[in-house]
């Protein structure tokens, strides 16, 4: 017998189900097609004006750096303008994501854009999430031809940009959205909710910044995106 | 990993006696209660969700079998491999198997209770595979040849100046004249040494805090990152999560979310959530090209439809050993195993047997703190009374415990018996006394008065007393 | 049930506890003396011995049965049945219907024996709706929180605001006052080191107040942060807040001496 029947058989067995019970079937598949909501946190739940300013409270509360720009043509210049305050060189990487691709970055003449996925060397890397969530201050971005997962975790800092119209009060918003783009039960290689910039609390539990993931995140949110 | 459970009452006198432990359990106390209230005050909605999480882990139990075989059947879909193991030996060995095919010498870990539980690093190491540990508490207990002490906070009893002198002592290439005095040095030379080895790596292993039916994803919940570089760089990713671990959809994910990082270490949320679903898609410029989950049994399907059945709703937060003050006072080691605290007094037993790990289901005061705390709502002491329930029926308790206990039984089920016993032992103890308000020793009471006094009893009992006030009463009447 | 027996002047059957039994008599005589100043008939059936826990704790489910059925039987016939101590209480309340799983008849009994069990601050504020008591007590006092009452039972507020209502009475919270003070019946003959070590936190906490009296609701908890308050030479004095409620502290406190 393979592990998977013997597993199987000793969780039916101690269920007290049989393979063939149509009824718990019928349960599961249903459930699995409609999934229930659950208890959704009143929190998040706010006109789009205060939701986006919730956003930015509970982000800036777990240590990210949040600032509002209002076009998509703002970015670059953002960009350019955190990687001066922070005395960082003028290098940025990033995927070839249509919405980033769409911003002016070579109007800023001394700013180097790398395309790809990141390597250890890079210090920044920039990001556009497909979503925001309210009620955590998080992001939420995946993977794709365009989207290397490695920009997220491999620089120091990390530079996110969300449309304020793509935050969600929750993170069912933000689910239902995926399974729009994907299809029900389809996903991307790898979707990252990120929730502050990297931390560890390992050593005597003292909460410290920049553990293997950036050091910093950055968060750019478009008004007008 | 040798278990040295059933050595629990030596194990926690060394911790007691241990100062460095005693301090660095100091942080234990200081650090999680308060942030989790903290998190939990500003959360109306809090056992609202505990409820939720609740009925959620209830109904996929029920399901299990029927859950595993749709998430099976996703991860295929996506162009990711399960491979199912009943015992830790058969995980292990599909471990290395799945290793050696991709040729790997070093493989990078994330995170994983399951894997200690299984004993993988040991066996990789034995078979020529070094794990590197990636978690910065995961990886200086690596360098101390030790396991973790609690579950989400591996490292927990030790103290900075200890993790100075680990990192000297093996990061030896390093200038000796360097500063590590602040934990901010420390955790950046943990940083800088372990980027490499991400890159080095041929195979990344992580654990999974959910699997998920509706998609075939694992997800990890991770607040360093290390877990995300472990699976994203190497060529191939490895899960092993044990069966209990899936869920439905993704909308049970958010709720049980919910629950998790306030319980565990007082955040809304962790730093990262990564749901992974199968290989890096054609055209994608990063990520694993194999991905493979490894579904661990290894005692899961015995506890189901037992009285043990609502431990296999935890979700390893630490909450319940977070809150519990026999763990305060002795830490993780000295339960002897993989699982301490109050959820290692429930689970250990029924992954080891209680024949070893009896101790560990007696060692609790039944103050109901973890239960209290326990975002899954798991009746912690009752399941360790259900442990001791089968010891004593199985006669795995002391004699003198068991005579004893029988020998009071006997008396305290007959009420004449017990005022009559009473009336007399009282008084004479009482007598033994004089004036004195409490003994110092006490023959048959050393496991008390070794540690303090024992205050005597007052004079005659209560229902002495009581009886007598009665007659007066009745005596006045006439 | 509640609403059927309330009446002004309830029949109650106090449950005194092996403890109280044997060691502090003076915690019953004060347990009778708020119960009737709150209006009720006490009475204090003979055949009562103990709620069962040593054995219930320590895996002995035949013997906890018999115990049980005992005092069911014992207890019914009761308007209540008050015990100065969460955490027989908590056994009579919480864990006796859970014995009888299987046989209908006992967990009917059990049930509607449950429901009639109190403990005794709580029930007087609870259910009897006493709001003060007309005792005077001079000096600071520290509470701990016994854990089967707090988390079994929900008791916390209502002690303390029955002890607000003395006159002279200072109340000092000590860090920490709903952690576990180490006793755990059994436990801390069982495991006396850690027992020890969790014991010696309580007592810490306790001296830090700089209170005169320590005062909780379960005698077990008591007398095990007296005898180690007291072999820590440290001058506080502990008692069951049943004695200072009722005001009756002419008496040594626990453990010490008689003058």
């Amino acid at each position: 017998m393979s592990g998977r029947e013997a597993i199987l058989n000793k969780v039916r067995a101690a269920i007290g189900a049989s393979p063939d019970d149509t009824a718990r079937a019928r349960i599961v598949k249903k459930r699995l097609a409609k999934p229930p909501l659950g208890v959704i946190p009143a929190r998040g739940q706010l006109p789009e004006k205060d939701r986006i300013a919730l956003f930015c409270q509970m982000a800036a509360k777990v240590s990210a750096s949040v600032e509002r720009v209002k076009k998509p043509g703002d970015v670059p210049k953002a960009v350019a303008a955190y990687l001066r305050s922070r005395n960082l060189p003028a290098s940025v990487r990033m995927g070839v994501d249509e919405r980033l691709e769409a911003m002016s970055w070579k109007s800023l003449k001394s700013l180097e854009v790398k395309h790809g996925p990141a390597d250890a060397d890079d210090e920044v890397g920039v990001s556009h999430a497909v979503a925001g969530v309210a009620e955590t201050g998080t992001v939420v971005l995946h993977s794709g031809a365009a989207n290397p997962t490695t920009v997220n975790f491999l620089p120091e800092h990390h530079i996110v940009v969300v449309d304020a119209k793509d935050i969600a009060g929750d993170l069912e918003t933000a689910f239902a959205g995926i399974r729009q783009t994907f299809g029900k039960g389809m996903m991307p290689r790898t979707v990252n909710l990120v929730t502050g910039p990297s931390r560890s609390g390992d050593i005597q539990q003292k909460l410290l910044l920049g553990a293997h993931g950036p050091r910093a995140l950055h968060l750019i949110v478009v008004d007008g995106g | 990993m040798q278990i040295t459970s059933p050595a629990f009452k030596e194990n926690s006198r060394q911790a007691l006696s241990d100062a460095q432990l005693q301090k660095a359990l100091g942080n234990v106390r200081s650090g999680f209660i308060d942030k989790r209230q903290n998190s939990i005050d500003a959360l109306p909605e809090f056992d609202a969700l505990r409820d939720s999480a609740r009925a959620i882990k209830d109904h996929t139990l029920a399901h299990l079998d029927l859950y595993l075989e749709s998430y099976e059947e996703k991860v295929k879909k996506a162009g990711g491999y399960v491979h199912w193991a009943e015992t830790a030996a058969d995980a292990r060995n599909i471990i290395l198997e799945i290793c050696r095919s991709a040729g790997a010498r070093t493989v990078t870990k994330g995170k994983s209770m399951i894997t200690e539980e299984i004993g993988l690093n040991e066996f990789l190491e034995k078979e020529g595979v070094r794990p590197v540990e990636t978690d910065l508490g995961e990886y200086i207990i690596q360098l101390r040849g030790e396991h973790p002490s609690h579950i989400i906070a591996p490292a927990v009893h030790l103290t900075q100046e200890q993790v100075e002198a680990d990192f000297r002592r093996v990061h030896d290439h390093l200038p000796v004249a360097r500063d590590l005095s602040e934990p901010e040095s420390l955790l950046a030379e943990a940083r800088r040494v372990l980027r490499y080895r991400y890159f080095q790596a041929d195979v990344g292993i992580t654990g999974a805090n959910f699997l998920v039916a509706e998609t075939g994803s694992s997800i990890i919940v991770t607040n360093e990152g290390n877990g995300d570089l472990t699976q994203i760089l190497p060529r191939v990713h490895v899960v092993v999560a044990s069966i209990e671990k899936i869920l439905p959809t993704l909308e049970d994910v958010g709720q049980i979310l919910r629950v998790l990082a306030r319980s565990a270490t007082g955040q809304d949320m962790s730093v990262y959530t990564t749901v992974s679903t199968g290989p890096r898609r054609p055209g994608d410029p990063d990520g694993p090209e194999e991905y493979h989950v490894v579904l661990v049994d290894n005692g899961r399907s015995s506890m189901l439809g037992t009285e043990f059945q609502d431990m296999l709703r935890c979700i390893r937060c630490g909450a319940c050993m977070n809150h519990c003050p026999v763990y305060h006072a002795v830490g993780g080691h000295a339960y002897g195993w993989v699982y301490p605290g109050p959820m290692g007094a429930v689970l250990t037993p029924s992954l080891v047997g209680v024949e070893k790990a009896g101790h560990l289901p007696n060692a609790s005061t039944f103050c109901g703190r973890c239960e209290s705390v326990c975002p899954m709502r798991i009746p912690l002491p009752k399941m360790m009374r259900h442990w001791r329930e089968r010891e004593f029926s199985r006669g795995l308790n002391p004699a003198t415990q068991r005579y004893g206990l029988r020998a009071w039984a006997m008396v305290a089920k007959r009420p004449k018996l017990y005022r009559f016993a009473t009336s007399i032992g009282i008084p004479l103890l009482s007598f033994f006394k004089g004036r004195k308000g409490s003994f110092h020793y006490l023959p048959l009471a050393g496991g008390w008065t070794r540690h303090r006094e024992l205050p005597a009893p007052e004079g005659r009992t209560f229902m002495q007393q009581w009886r007598d006030r009665d007659v007066r009463k009745q005596e006045a009447v006439a | 049930m509640q609403e059927d027996v309330k009446k002004k002047n309830p029949r109650v059957g106090l449950f005194v506890t092996c403890l109280v039994d044997l060691f502090r008599p003076t915690v019953g005589f004060a347990s009778v003396k708020l119960l009737e100043d709150a209006g009720c008939e006490v009475e204090v059936p003979m055949a009562q011995t103990c709620c069962g826990q040593p054995a219930y704790n320590s895996g002995d489910r035949s013997d906890t049965i018999e115990i049980a059925k005992n005092t069911i039987e014992t207890f019914e016939g009761y308007d209540y049945v008050v015990a100065p101590s969460g955490s027989c209480a908590g056994m009579l309340k919480k864990h006796y219907p859970g014995l009888f799983k299987g046989d209908a008849h006992w967990e009917a009994r059990a049930a509607a024996f449950s429901a009639r069990v109190h403990e005794l601050v709580s029930f007087l504020v609870d259910v009897m709706g006493v709001k003060d008591v007309a005792v005077a007590h001079a000096g600071s006092v520290t509470y701990h929180d016994s854990c089967s009452g707090l988390r079994e039972l929900g008791i916390r507020e209502q002690p303390r605001r029955l002890l607000s209502s003395i006159a002279g009475l200072k109340l000092q919270e000590m860090r920490d006052a709903d952690t576990c003070c180490g006793f755990g019946g059994t436990f801390c003959v069982k495991y006396p080191d850690i027992s020890n070590r969790i014991v010696e936190e309580k007592t810490a906490n306790i001296r830090a107040t700089g209170a005169e009296t320590l005062l909780a609701g379960d005698l077990g908890c008591l007398m095990n942060m007296a005898g180690k308050l007291q072999r820590q030479g440290a001058d506080v004095k502990v008692r069951h807040v049943a004695e200072v409620l009722a005001g009756m502290v002419d008496g040594p406190a626990i453990g010490k001496d008689k003058r």
